[in-house]
């Protein structure tokens, strides 16, 4: 009997390519301490992003949100900001969430429920709720499901997705070294990124040498755990003409796509294929191009293997070759296609995913805010010469591709233009 | 039938008394029988307990013995304990096991793979000088840890009377 499987209909009336913008970005710094509740840092963040754009806090009518009961409503954030909304949402979810709320925000704007939508993710994921799952996380009562994973010490996000991480090895052959070089590129972009909260290079040797948190993850192969918020702004690209900012157009989006089953129990396999084998299908019939037309990829680094995994089964490497990619050099600065210039989730700071979002933005507005010189005109010129302490803007891109991961079976993912 | 509060290694549990599934899971396997729910309308099993069936959204299931065999399709090596309850046990293992029990059905890659710790025959977490013994492939066959009236977790151990594989595949680095 066949699976149950939705044919996914993307015919051309349903096309919003270029219709939707991204107009104002804004974060809080990375920290570990940040002495702040997750009511001042998501405020912080939203008037970053509403003043990055040009706006007025008052223009923004739409409010999304994402948490994992960490975090702070909409209705504070907004109310403090002496906004009015006609939309808000709060959404339970953590990584892939920051795609999928952009899909959502140009759904309700395309529906007419609001005009200009500001997402964000506040959180104290070093100093409040530990992001890696230690403290009172570690400790809470195992009831229903959980049962059949945490009882067993199979808990945190690494214990959980390491069986998909193994079995790759295991089916293609792909090694530790080659998955290494994920750290040691991002950590290399993070060194020319001031506001990274690691901004050390590392080699792949040390990646491999650090000690072991679970097979075959390695300290270094892990994220970071950081307090900060984001924030993004989607409006009409229409609006976007009246913005600040170079406008950086939305493609397309998938939003929170499943393998079969939701497979959080490795039922279906192969467990060494994740989500993207199925967004794929949606991501780049939305937005009307293919892997080979990206310039910068932003693929969710919790794990070097996530980055790993998620360019592999989109489609920018053949199946199985993926420790070859990430190995090759082209994720590199300088490289076919870097990923996560800022350093991403391993050296930057830890965000769900909306930091690589905000990072692809600066980049396709030639504007990213490293340490080259700034010229009269008040931007940055941009020097391309990438080595430690540098510039870490991508020459002449233009079109951008986010892979946001909440585990093995679930994953959202956009394509972004410069307009 | 009412719930189930206990403790596994420091651990709190709890099966609530509406979560009849679970409840009826770890009552066989409290008695050291291994069922899973079996589809009323298709016969397929499904692992672990849910309230339908994944492949034609039956309802109803009757809970069917199920061997415990199996071999090894993927597992972690946990250095670092997260959980207070595991720090004393490092390395532990966390398995993935298909059983022999409807592998590769209904698709070629679809497996009941149950999850459990890798023990000692009498259930306990197992020591570092077997850990480094077991790796993808190896066979195992299922062992229970006794937690309260009621309640044992599923686990594996080493299958001793099954033919081993020549070689198992283990990460690269100790």
């Amino acid at each position: 009997m066949p699976l149950p499987r939705q044919e996914v209909d993307a015919s051309t009336p349903k096309y919003l390519r270029d219709k939707y913008a991204i107009v104002g970005v804004g974060e809080t710094t990375y920290t570990r301490g940040s002495d702040k509740t997750t009511r001042a840092l998501g405020t912080w963040a939203v008037r970053n992003a509403v003043l990055d754009a040009g706006l007025k806090a008052t223009d923004i009518d739409g409010m999304l949100d994402y948490s994992g009961g960490d975090s702070t409503s909409a209705t504070f954030i907004s109310g403090d900001l002496g906004m009015r909304l006609n939309f808000y949402m709060d959404v339970v979810g953590g990584g892939s969430s920051t795609e999928a709320l952009v899909g959502i925000a140009i759904g309700v704007i395309e529906a007419g429920l609001c005009k200009t939508v500001a997402i964000f993710r506040a959180m104290n994921g070093f100093s409040q709720v530990r992001i890696g799952g230690t403290g009172a996380r570690s400790a809470a009562p195992l009831v229903g499901d959980m049962l059949h994973n945490r009882a067993y010490g199979w808990q945190s996000a690494g214990q959980n997705f390491a069986p998909t991480f193994m079995r790759h090895m295991y089916d293609y052959g792909t090694t530790p070294e080659q998955v290494a070089h994920v750290k040691m590129f991002h950590s290399r972009h993070a060194s020319n990124n001031p506001k990274a909260y690691y901004k050390k290079r590392f080699t792949v040797e040390d990646v491999i040498n650090s000690r072991f948190i679970c097979k075959p993850l390695h300290l270094l192969d892990c994220c970071v755990e950081t307090d900060n918020a984001t924030a993004i702004i989607v409006t009409t690209a229409e609006r976007a003409k009246d913005c600040k900012q170079h406008p950086v157009l939305i493609r397309g989006v998938v939003g929170r796509c499943n393998k079969p089953r939701l497979d959080m129990h490795y039922q279906h396999g192969p467990i060494s294929t994740v989500a993207g084998h199925y967004a794929k299908e949606i991501l780049w019939p939305n937005s009307g191009v293919g892997p080979e037309d990206i310039d910068i990829t932003g693929s969710y680094d919790a794990f070097t293997f996530t980055t790993m995994l998620q360019l592999e089964d989109y489609g920018f490497c053949k199946k199985g070759e993926g420790g070859q990619y990430v190995s090759s050099g082209a994720i590199g600065l300088g490289g076919r296609r870097p990923n996560n210039t800022s350093g991403g989730h391993l050296c930057e700071g830890y965000t769900h995913g909306m930091n690589m979002v905000i990072e692809n933005v600066r980049q396709l507005r030639h504007d990213v805010d490293d340490s080259c010189p700034v010229g009269p005109d008040g931007k940055k010129q941009h020097t391309y010469d990438y080595s430690e302490g540098g510039c870490r803007q991508v020459r002449n891109v233009e079109v951008s591709a986010n892979l946001g991961w909440a585990n093995p079976s679930t994953g959202s993912a956009m394509v972004m233009r410069r307009g | 039938m009412t719930g189930i509060q206990a403790t596994h290694l420091g651990m709190p549990l709890r099966i609530d008394d509406l979560d009849h599934e679970n409840l009826d899971y770890f009552k066989h396997c409290a008695a050291h029988d291994f069922h899973l729910q079996a589809c009323a309308a298709c016969g397929r099993l499904r692992y672990p307990p849910t309230t339908a069936c994944p492949w034609c959204a039956a309802l109803e299931s009757n809970w069917r013995k199920v061997e415990g065999k199996g071999t090894v399709h993927s597992y972690t090596e946990v250095h670092h304990a997260i959980q207070p309850a595991f720090r004393d046990f490092t390395p532990y293992m966390l398995l993935l096991v298909d059983l022999d029990t409807q592998k590769g059905q209904p698709t070629p890659d679809e497996a009941l793979r149950v999850a459990g710790n890798l023990c000692t025959p009498d259930g306990k977490l197992a020591p570092p000088d077997i850990v480094k013994r077991v790796g993808i492939g190896t066979r195992v066959r299922m062992v229970f840890s006794d937690v309260a009236e009621g309640l044992s977790l599923p686990q594996w151990t080493i299958d001793q009377a099954a033919q081993q594989p020549e070689k198992i595949w283990r990460y690269p680095q100790e």
